[in-house]
């Protein structure tokens, strides 16, 4: 995978994970663009679609575009599922999870995508693991809330 | 007293509440602003905080490069909550393209080493996402230590780290080679996913490395016979698939290791059907494993039977309601139509009805995949379908669908006049999107089927007064009547009803494309000079052509104007070339311009008359002309620049040159003279002396008919002084139809080098009434012009 993003029906990014190294003005409009192109993608429409050289493969939950760059070899099947994989982490650990979770939230969003990714691949394929690899590495945050055991910034 | 700093989600809320975007920005630089400040003065305690609120800003598209120093001194600190942000920090904002990237290389390797592996996981992932080809160098030895740590947590983060480390540093492969034989046996799905992902990645690389791996070939054959045959698992199981992620992973693997390689891929087979027959198909997780397997199948070299298994798996996906399914069908459909073309041809129906497809992406690879299967026992049947699809499919498809049409067409047609008929439809159909040279090879096809002439005339005829607005048709079917006007006006073709069309329809539908604003320049040359033609194929006075082309004389455009200035020049001065000029075309080669280049030569050799010339005027074979004529090359150095035609290599044929009037400009002309008339047959001279050559005098001679009483087998010789040179071209015919019919024309070539006085005899022989005439006389008052 060479890149993620997620952005809402307006447009606004919350949350790029760049795979490869780009400037911040290249990486700027590439993000433009493409939200760009899947936002005015039909809802009858499928989820690839060809834009430069990459593969894109992108899903709608509720308000929230979930969108990937892969390679011309990467099975665009599995990346739904990859998609999916992640929405359904987001969900378990936020419980019912909304886009307002991951906008106030956001580097939480980013710590489960790494526990679930790195550096493009899959790096685990059980949910349990991932969700207990959070929790962990919560507990070891210092300081913490009053009352309820997580971790305030 | 300072103020406390906002929490991060405070600051969320405070920035979400901004109306404007320009309040928005007061908000934000505000913050900012507080947060420099607050690195500045170091407040260790709340860094995590300004950095996260910093990273925040940052997703927002502001500025937030000040914040990188920050970003090492948290992963430097000792506090998780730090590192957690400081990382986070470091992956968001620096790359390998700022230098202090390379600073946070010394708390990568402690972190790495230190024992906590949460600690050990966010610099792994670090170095894994943005880690430049230095930083990967100076670390592999640390990641390869892990490699063998017993915590599988750090060991999964470890092996794919390697993966990118290879792919920014190749040669560190040595280094990570070894470990994956042991890996291998690792039952931890993380672990093993991890492994096949770098095996993958050595294989891709080197050569020696994928000859080194293919004897695990086996290992992974019974790795992913154990995921598939294995029952439910709530940790691993999507939809009832287990590890859909592994096993795409396995079959990716096992299709570069099979690839080319007979020996691997046997030992694969079994299994692949194993995959291809057993596995879930109803939700998408066992369609992505189908689809690698299908994938993997076409790619090695498998069984034939398997194959068509792969090709029906497709077919059968593109039957599936899901259309990213269909998507992915299609492609993979498009990739094996030339190598298994007959197993994909089997599923054509569905292909078919995919073009119907709303979403255009799909519609465009149905569209690609139906003409990549016409062939020559379907292509009436596909064609009438990718007819119907041009009718109403999307605007961008349409110069596709098009020239896909136009070429199955002329790939497979059964018979000229289907194809005719086809070029036909699409051009009525699409006709502003086909290419530029569907005109040109539309009338090459016509042009050569001679018994379709009466029909393609016919045909385009009726398409033409239906619609003159569609330029690619409208240019043929201007052609066609210029060219078979006069099998237009027979009435009867026996496979069309019989239509009667008069002359003057005829003329005033050409004149109606010349003067429509629809047309382009390049359909109204077409018009004109098909206008032209009919000049000869028509019977009538041409009185209006004649005012059409005297009109355009002074037309804006100046193609047009100098076509007419032209042929106006032809109906005046060169009348009796005018029929060899205009006369039916012969067959243009397929590299045609070269011939027709050649052909312009000789016609502008023709009318510059610097040598006598041997043949007939009337000849048909275009070639022969090029005998001609010493003074070619001479001859055309003298004439004016020519503008290359807009409409292409055919409209140059007729391009006489236009000099001949101003060369003889410089003379006022001479006088015509009749000589004869008897009981309604006239004979008139006209002369001209080219002023280049002063010793050459040009004589027509037109014989014209007012009776009513054909004139035939008329004959007209002459005779002049000794000292004279008499040439007497062949005349335009031997027969002048009654009541003002087409006259015959004939040119007689008079060189006078001593200029000497003119005298001229004539003798004519002719039945008119019924009766054989015989004249002889010397023609008299011959103006002193003609040789003086």
């Amino acid at each position: 995978m060479q890149f993620m993003l997620l952005f809402s029906r307006q447009g606004k990014l919350r949350l790029q994970k760049w795979y490869v190294p780009l400037s911040d003005k290249e990486k700027k409009k590439i993000t433009r663009e493409l939200v760009q192109t899947v936002l005015a993608r039909k809802p009858k429409m499928c989820s690839f679609l060809e834009w430069r050289d990459l593969k894109i493969v992108y899903k709608r939950y509720a308000s929230l575009y979930f969108c990937c760059a892969v390679e011309d070899q990467d099975n665009e099947l599995i990346t739904l599922e990859i998609i999916h994989r992640y929405v359904e982490l987001l969900d378990k650990y936020f419980g019912s999870v909304c886009e307002l979770d991951i906008i106030f939230n956001f580097e939480k969003a980013y710590f489960i995508l790494d526990e679930f990714l790195l550096g493009g691949e899959v790096q685990e394929t059980s949910k349990k693991n991932v969700l207990k690899a959070i929790e962990q590495a919560d507990l070891l945050q210092e300081p913490r809330h009053e009352y309820f055991n997580v971790p305030v910034y | 007293m300072m103020t406390p700093s906002l929490k991060l989600q405070d600051l969320i809320e405070e920035i979400r509440g901004a109306k404007t975007q320009a309040q928005e920005r007061e908000v934000i630089h505000k913050e900012c602003a507080h947060i420099r400040a607050s690195f500045r003065d170091g407040d260790p305690l709340h860094r995590h905080r300004q950095l996260a609120k910093l990273l925040y800003v940052h997703m927002l598209g502001y500025p937030a490069h000040f914040g990188q120093m920050e970003c090492l001194k948290l992963i430097a600190s000792p506090r998780f909550s730090d590192k957690r942000v400081g990382y986070l920090g470091a992956m968001l904002l620096l790359d390998e393209r700022q230098d202090a990237h390379l600073l946070i290389t010394n708390s990568i390797k402690n972190d790495l080493n230190q024992g906590i592996q949460p600690v050990q996981g966010l610099a792994l992932c670090t170095l894994s996402t943005m880690g430049s080809a230095e930083m990967c160098r100076d670390l592999a030895t640390e990641v390869e230590k892990l490699l063998l740590q017993p915590s599988p947590y750090v060991r999964k983060k470890a092996v794919l780290t390697a993966v990118h480390m290879i792919r920014k540093v190749p040669e560190l492969s040595n280094i990570f080679l070894p470990p994956c034989a042991q890996l291998l046996h690792e039952r931890h799905h993380g672990i093993l996913l991890g492994t096949i992902t770098l095996i993958t990645e050595l294989c891709e690389r080197s050569p020696a490395a994928l000859g080194h791996f293919r004897k695990v070939v086996p290992q992974l054959v019974q790795i992913l016979r154990t995921l598939v045959t294995s029952g439910y698992s709530t940790e691993h199981s999507v939809s009832g698939v287990s590890d859909p992620f592994l096993q795409v992973q396995i079959l990716r693997l096992l299709r570069i290791l099979g690839r080319n390689h007979e020996e691997s891929s046997e030992t694969m087979n079994d299994l692949l059907a194993q995959v291809a027959t057993n596995t879930e198909t109803s939700r998408n997780a066992g369609n992505a494993v189908l689809f690698e397997t299908v994938l993997t199948i076409m790619d090695i070299h498998s069984a034939a039977g398997l194959r068509v298994l792969a090709v029906n798996i497709l077919g059968r996906f593109l039957l599936n309601s899901d259309k990213n399914i269909r998507y992915v069908a299609l492609t993979s459909l498009l990739r094996l139509v030339q190598s298994d073309h007959s197993a994909v041809q089997r599923h054509r129906p569905t292909v078919v009805e995919c073009l119907q497809e709303p979403d255009a992406s799909l519609s465009r690879r149905a569209l690609e995949l139906s003409l990549a299967l016409v062939n020559s026992s379907n292509v009436r049947a596909m064609t009438q379908e990718l007819q119907g699809f041009l009718k109403s499919c999307p605007p961008d498809l349409r110069a596709d669908c098009a020239s896909g049409i136009l070429l199955a067409a002329e790939r497979f047609a059964p018979t000229k006049r289907w194809h005719i008929d086809t070029i036909l439809r699409v051009l009525t159909t699409a006709g502003t999107h086909v290419r530029d040279d569907a005109v040109a090879n539309l009338i090459q096809l016509i042009g050569g089927a001679q018994e379709l002439h009466a029909y393609s005339v016919r045909r385009l005829y009726s398409a033409l007064a239906e619609d003159i607005s569609q330029q690619p048709l409208v240019q043929v079917a201007a052609w066609c009547i210029g060219e078979y006007g006069d099998l237009l006006l027979e009435g009867s073709c026996e496979e069309i009803e019989p239509l009667q069309v008069e002359e003057e329809e005829v003329l005033a539908l050409l004149e109606k494309v010349l003067q429509s604003h629809m047309s382009l320049p390049a359909t109204r040359g077409y018009a004109f000079t098909a206008l032209m033609k009919l000049s000869t194929r028509f019977h009538g006075d041409n009185n209006r052509i004649r005012q059409v082309v005297s009109i355009y004389g002074s037309c804006l455009d100046v193609e047009l104007q100098q076509r007419a200035v032209e042929y106006n020049t032809l109906f005046r001065k060169y009348d009796h070339m005018r029929a060899a000029v205009l006369e039916k075309m012969p067959l243009v080669e397929r590299d045609g311009p070269l011939v027709i280049e050649e052909a312009e030569e000789s016609k502008e050799a023709q009318l510059s008359e610097a040598t006598p010339i041997p043949t007939e005027p009337q000849t048909s074979k275009l070639l022969d002309l090029l005998d001609l004529l010493d003074d070619d090359t001479e001859d055309a150095q003298h004439l004016a620049p020519r503008d290359p035609s807009p409409e292409g290599a055919l409209g140059h044929l007729l391009n006489l040159p236009c000099h001949p009037p101003a060369l003889y400009q410089t003379l006022p002309p001479i006088p015509n003279l009749q000589v004869f008339e008897r009981e309604g047959l006239q004979l008139n001279l006209s002369f001209v002396r080219p002023s280049e050559i002063p010793a050459l005098l040009l004589i027509t001679a037109t014989a014209t008919n007012s009776s009513g009483s054909d004139v035939t087998h008329f004959v007209c010789q002459a005779a002049v002084p000794k000292s004279f040179q008499l040439q007497l071209q062949a005349p335009s015919g031997d027969t002048v139809p009654a009541q003002g019919g087409l006259p015959i024309t004939q040119l007689l070539r008079i060189l006078n080098p001593n200029k000497a006085p003119l005298r001229l005899k004539l003798r004519l022989t002719y039945n008119h009434f019924g009766q054989s005439v015989q004249e002889i006389f010397e023609v008299n008052n011959l103006p002193l012009e003609t040789w003086q």
